[in-house]
């Protein structure tokens, strides 16, 4: 259960950057291999923004695709699934992208 | 935090120096309690049923009137009066900041952090257990032992020779980085020497916290089932080094060690993989010189 920890940081970081501001939106992004269930976040979401100046506010998640690329071929390519491993049958990979755990932006009030 | 919906309650996290009269067991203290109807009552918790939904596939209402424009996800309030502020900050930004500061912490002072984590009962505590007395009188090793509750872990490790601080996380799944900096503070461990992070038993958590260690260990038995690289990959990909512990059990399990390594190579193809056993000791030779290659000089 980190998401609880995930959504915890989230409200930190948020009260930290703005801490008058009643914010009405948190827009965050989880990459595919960042590890995080996105249900599990906005379970979380409404319990641990309660009495903070994020309360009542929605959540909007965005789950980018991950981008890894391939050591053997040369190939860059989205993996189908957590264990990336290129169309070439080569597990030789380097992620690029996916592993993110983002605000991107809120709304305030 | 509650264990049975994961809210966050009181403060239960727990940090224990374990000496040798340390009798007291930390599982006495007064937990937290707290009425689960209050969630199920929770305003908050909106209807998802009323097919308005957004990228991430979540839906919900509006209370303020507010709509939804175009594909943008921009939020215009009823008088436009909101704005959007743009963060693009990571969440766990807090997080990762400590752990750079334990990490330069640990620099500066030339100690070796290894963060070891695996499921409960791989063998961490015995592996360090083998080490702490195999390694006494060549390196320094104290460790830092996570744990939901209990000092029974912080007891075996003093009695093996090791100086030891006993987290415990409460329902906690994890260590954090907040928690090693409580934890390095209490140890003051000696430059030269080898801190040994045991997280709690998880293959899931603990992978997302940088505590700020130098080096991720991760270790499997032969015992779990050799399935556990492609079930757990994001635990498995962030390993520097994986050790296969209780090679003596493998005439008794159906195990491949072969197929393991592979399936490894498909999760981490970077990884090391070393085979050993804790209890007989074959193999722990090449973690021993895992060890030494990475423990810095003492400063001068």
């Amino acid at each position: 259960m980190h998401e609880l920890a995930i959504a915890e940081g989230l409200v930190d970081t948020v009260t930290g950057r703005l801490p008058d501001a009643r914010i009405t939106c948190v827009r965050l992004e989880i990459g595919a291999l960042s590890g995080v269930v996105a249900d599990s976040v906005r379970f979380c979401f409404d319990l641990v923004t309660e009495g903070t100046n994020l309360e009542g506010a929605s959540l909007e998640i965005s789950q980018p695709p991950a981008r890894c690329s391939c050591r053997v071929c040369g190939s860059e390519f989205e993996p189908d699934g957590p264990i990336a491993l290129c169309p070439c049958g080569s597990a030789e990979i380097t992620v690029l992208a996916g592993q993110d755990l983002l605000i991107t932006s809120v709304q305030v009030a | 935090m509650c264990a049975t919906c994961g809210c966050s309650g009181s403060a239960v996290v727990r940090l224990v120096v374990a000496g040798p009269a340390d009798d007291q067991d930390p599982a006495g203290q007064p937990g937290h309690g707290h009425d689960h109807a209050n969630h199920q009552g929770n305003p908050n918790h909106h209807d998802h049923a009323d097919g308005h939904s957004h990228a991430g596939g979540h839906s919900h209402d509006h209370p303020n009137g507010a709509t939804h424009q175009g594909d943008s996800g921009q939020l215009i309030g009823p008088a436009g009066t909101d704005r959007t502020v743009q963060l693009q900050q990571k969440v766990l930004a807090k997080n990762d900041a400590i752990a750079e500061r334990n990490r330069e912490w640990l620099a500066d002072r030339g100690i070796l952090a290894v963060n070891l984590m695996s499921s409960p009962g791989a063998g961490k505590t015995t592996l360090l257990e083998r080490t702490a007395r195999d390694l006494a009188g060549q390196i320094a090793i104290s460790v830092i032992e996570g744990d939901q509750e209990t000092a029974l872990d912080a007891r075996r490790i003093l009695a093996a020779g090791s100086a030891v601080v006993q987290i415990n996380t409460g329902a906690g799944c994890h260590l954090d980085a907040e928690m090693l900096a409580a934890g390095l503070r209490t140890l003051d461990p000696p430059g030269g020497s080898i801190v040994v992070i045991e997280n709690v038993g998880n293959l899931v958590c603990p992978a997302l916290f940088d505590l700020g260690e130098a080096a991720r260990v991760v270790l499997a038995s032969v015992t779990e089932g050799a399935d556990k690289p492609l079930k757990y990959p994001h635990m498995f990909r962030q390993a520097d080094l994986v050790l296969l512990n209780k090679t003596d059990l493998l005439p008794y399990v159906d195990f491949d060690p072969r197929g393991y390594a592979a399936d490894l190579r498909k999760v981490t193809p970077d990884a090391l993989l070393l085979q050993l056993s804790a209890t007989t000791g074959d193999g722990i030779q090449a973690w021993y010189d895992w060890l030494r290659r990475r423990t810095p000089l003492r400063p001068e």
